[in-house]
């Protein structure tokens, strides 16, 4: 990597502050960056660490409702936060660009990615449209999407989530800038996807000589990118080091915790006795969803047994989340047949008994809207002990705080608060607590630990491996995440396109020799080893030769 | 409440401006009877009398004292008004909640009777309806209910509609809620606050409709006192360059203006925006 004595951005004692309930408070409280030519800085933290009001910073901006209140950003020479309106402008389209988190939600839907791309280079007068298309083709070849000549002139919609963060990553090499800045581009990925995507970035900022930002929460991934690492908590610098001593030996407490988050591993439980009738059984179900033709879930049969988690893997798409909502009753499946401890269950939730719903709950993904914004935590987890116990008056709130006791939540504290008063972790424990209140026999956690920092998912994961045992409760863990089965499954499902591949112990499923596609998922699971990219890169290279 | 004044005394001078109008004619109308020198339909001396310290603003077309008739006026017309958007809200909210949460063939019949509705002009469908029903109290508020229970029921639909994808009314359903229980605690609660600026608006609008009415006479009668009635008797006075007739009609038009800022600044809130 080349690299010129004097850094290209330069941010001294970066102060940020945000606008809350009418108080400036500060959200970035003096970070010093220094980035060279073509050197890759890794941003790493928590959500809410600063990353990516940083990352905006480096282009002298800030959000609505937040303002630079000190500190100096220096980009070849300019100072940013003090610079009028069009320097910042003319820098921003062709000097340094962003590639952000969603680019789903990045490009206007109306236009074609081609013309997208070509805006800028031919506003700015770089090139002519017809060079600019050019451009864009090879940029879409080097990128290795497929049809680069075609591609461009789709619609966002047309192409799939990875090909679209791979357009961005070539809409922000438009005019060759200095700096990209890339925000998670990978985080709503599949881990088929993100490799792919991955490698795609890697390279071309390599060709280029760009220097880049990579903001991300995912420490696999950032060892893969990038030439230093700095790590961010609360809006403070934690601490800055090249990326292989920063693995290797980490300095601070904070940082060794991150790099620990992995280690959990649920303690293994007794085998299933042979003859025990599983708490619940899907039997050959398949679903298709109206009005097409093609079922979403094809002969599907999975056991759950009292205490054991069965962990369902598979890319989106897959049908996992499909047959959690057949379980449920919500996509009732066209045939087969599920068992409630032996007994036919109505494929239909609307026909099924109060003590039918209530053995079967579901934790969703998405805390902040599987709960009611408008009521308060004890409404929320009180609603289902008052509907399927019958609990009320004293009864039914010394039970409520027994149960925030149980997911570590202070109950004075928390049970008069609105879901808005908490932290992502925090909601997404009070939803555990909605299913455990209904006290169920099989819970379905789909994705419940996905939208989750690392740290705060480990919490998650050793909480509902806590109440499993002290209930002994079945649980169908839906996840696209490898390490997390790892951690937490007994038994593993693997899905594709509706059907499952694969099904067994987890060690059997998890030990070579694999089914291909076990093999691919297992593989593209991102690793803290910084080689690991070229490696599996190597390996598959090799495979198709 | 004390988080309400707490808003309040930092709501915009236009908002500050609305409450204390809103809340001099809700004074008005429940202490009408302390407030006004006569009797509502007392007639107290010589039709069209001018001004005078007696009667404050002359007398009408019968005798009757203007300045009283204003006060109970204020009474019927806001009275009536609030009851009848308070009805339209009920029925409107309900049916478009019930529609949105049942979806299918009950949102598809509710929405095209809606819309059969709807595409009648507002004032000729209130004419044939009373023109049918006769001209009382009760007919009155049915009808104008009726008519602006549709533009609610819209509106509650496409709020409901976005509510009900929520996975928290998903879960309900799944623990097996009734309707009724999804209705009033998952999706009221939260869809409450454009239907309150809702009715703010939507309020005035009643409140025109029923002056406009009463103006044609088809509205509140006599000798009921009505603001848009004591436009339309008192009318004949403009030719003779005389502005009482136009003040029942800056009584309307005040209000109209003072519910409209509150509504603004309600909306503000909802939307969140900062500045």
């Amino acid at each position: 990597m080349t690299q010129d004595t004097t850094p290209l951005l330069m941010m001294q004692n970066l102060q940020i502050e945000g606008l809350s309930e009418d108080r400036w408070t500060p959200i970035v409280k003096g970070v010093d960056v220094t980035l060279g030519k073509g050197e890759v800085l890794g941003l790493i933290g928590e959500s809410g660490a600063g990353k990516s009001t940083i990352g905006l910073g480096a282009m002298g901006y800030v959000r609505d409702g937040c303002r630079f209140s000190g500190g100096t950003v220096h980009f070849d020479g300019i100072e940013l936060t003090t610079a009028d309106r069009e320097t910042r402008r003319n820098l921003r389209s062709t000097r340094i660009a962003y590639v952000a988190q969603s680019a789903a939600a990045s490009f206007n839907p109306a236009f074609k990615l081609i013309d997208q791309h070509t805006e800028f280079p031919v506003r700015r007068g770089l090139m002519s449209r017809k060079e600019a298309r050019q451009d864009a083709i090879s940029l879409y070849r080097q990128l290795q999407l497929p049809n680069p000549e075609e591609i461009g002139f789709r619609y966002p919609h047309q192409v799939s989530g990875g090909q679209l963060q791979r357009a961005m990553t070539a809409m922000a090499m438009a005019c060759r800038p200095d700096l990209i800045i890339f925000d998670e581009p990978t985080t709503a990925l599949d881990v088929t996807t993100q490799i792919e995507v991955l490698s795609a970035i890697r390279e071309i900022v390599d060709q280029f000589g760009t220097s880049a930002i990579y903001i991300t929460h995912d420490l696999a991934v950032v060892a893969q990118m990038a030439d230093r690492i700095t790590v961010l908590r609360h809006g403070s610098e934690v601490e800055s080091a090249d990326t292989a001593s920063m693995l290797n030996a980490p300095q601070e407490d904070y940082t060794k915790s991150l790099w620990a988050v992995r280690s959990f591993t649920s303690a293994k439980k007794a085998a299933v006795s042979e003859g025990q009738t599983p708490v619940v059984s899907l039997k050959t179900i398949t679903a298709t969803y109206p009005g097409m033709g093609k079922p979403v879930l094809d002969d599907v049969s999975i056991d759950f047994h009292a205490g054991r988690t069965v962990a369902v893997v598979g890319e989106s798409g897959s049908g996992k989340s499909t047959t959690a909502r057949s379980l449920m009753g919500l996509l009732p499946p066209v045939s087969g047949g599920i068992e409630l401890g032996g007994a036919p269950l109505a494929p239909d939730f609307r026909k099924r008994s109060k003590a039918e719903l209530q053995s079967v709950q579901m934790i969703y993904q998405m805390a902040d809207t599987a709960l009611n914004p408008k009521q308060r935590i004890r409404d929320i987890i009180g609603r289902p002990m008052t509907y399927y116990r019958g609990l009320k008056g004293r009864q039914l709130t010394e039970e409520i705080r027994a149960l925030l006791h149980s997911i570590e939540l202070e109950p004075d504290q928390y049970i008069n608060r609105l879901p808005s008063e908490l932290s992502g972790g925090q909601k997404q424990r009070i939803g555990i607590a909605r299913t455990l209140a209904a006290a169920p026999k099989l819970v379905i956690c789909d994705e419940v630990t996905s939208a989750l920092d690392q740290l705060v998912a480990e919490g998650i994961l050793r909480l509902l491996d806590k109440l499993q045992r002290d209930h002994d409760l079945a649980y169908m863990f839906i996840t696209h995440d490898i390490s997390t089965v790892r951690a937490i499954a007994d038994e593993v499902v693997v899905m594709q396109q509706g059907q499952i591949v694969e099904q067994g112990p987890k060690d059997q499923i998890f030990a070579p020799p694999f089914a291909p596609y076990t093999g691919l998922l297992l593989s593209s699971v991102p690793e803290m080893d910084p080689t690991w990219l070229d490696r599996v890169l190597c390996d598959r290279e090799a495979k198709r030769a | 409440m004390n988080a309400f004044l707490y808003e309040l005394r930092r709501a915009p001078l236009s908002a500050k401006f609305g409450c204390t109008v809103v809340l001099f004619y809700i004074a008005v109308a429940i202490f009408a009877p302390v407030l006004a020198p006569f009797g509502e339909s007392e007639v107290v001396g010589y039709e069209y009398q001018a001004w005078s310290t007696e009667n404050w603003l002359g007398t009408d077309s019968l005798g009757r004292d203007m300045a009283t008739r204003m006060i109970y006026g204020a009474r019927n017309t806001i009275g009536i008004a609030l009851v009848t958007t308070i009805i339209a809200f009920a029925a409107g909210s309900a049916a478009g909640f019930f529609a949105a949460v049942m979806q299918g063939w009950v949102d598809q019949a509710l929405s095209r009777a809606v819309d059969v509705v709807i595409s009648i002009p507002t004032l000729i469908f209130a004419l044939l309806l009373l023109t049918i029903f006769g001209a009382s109290v009760t007919s009155l508020v049915g009808v104008i209910a009726l008519i602006y229970a549709t533009f609610v029921y819209r509106i509650a639909r496409a709020v409901a509609m976005g509510i009900v994808v929520m996975d928290y009314v998903e879960a309900a359903q799944v623990r097996g809620e009734g309707l009724w229980w999804i209705m009033r605690k998952e999706i009221l609660p939260n869809a409450a606050p454009p239907l309150v600026a809702e009715f703010g608006l939507r309020f005035c609008f009643v409140f025109l409709t029923i002056s406009g009415l009463s103006f044609l006479g088809l509205g509140i009668q006599p000798p009921a006192a009505d603001w848009g009635s004591m436009v339309r008797e008192n009318a004949s006075l403009i030719t003779f360059g005389d502005l009482t007739p136009l003040i029942p009609a800056a009584a309307i038009g005040l209000l109209t203006v003072a519910v409209n800022f509150i509504v603004d600044w309600m909306l503000h809130k909802a939307s969140g925006l900062k500045t």
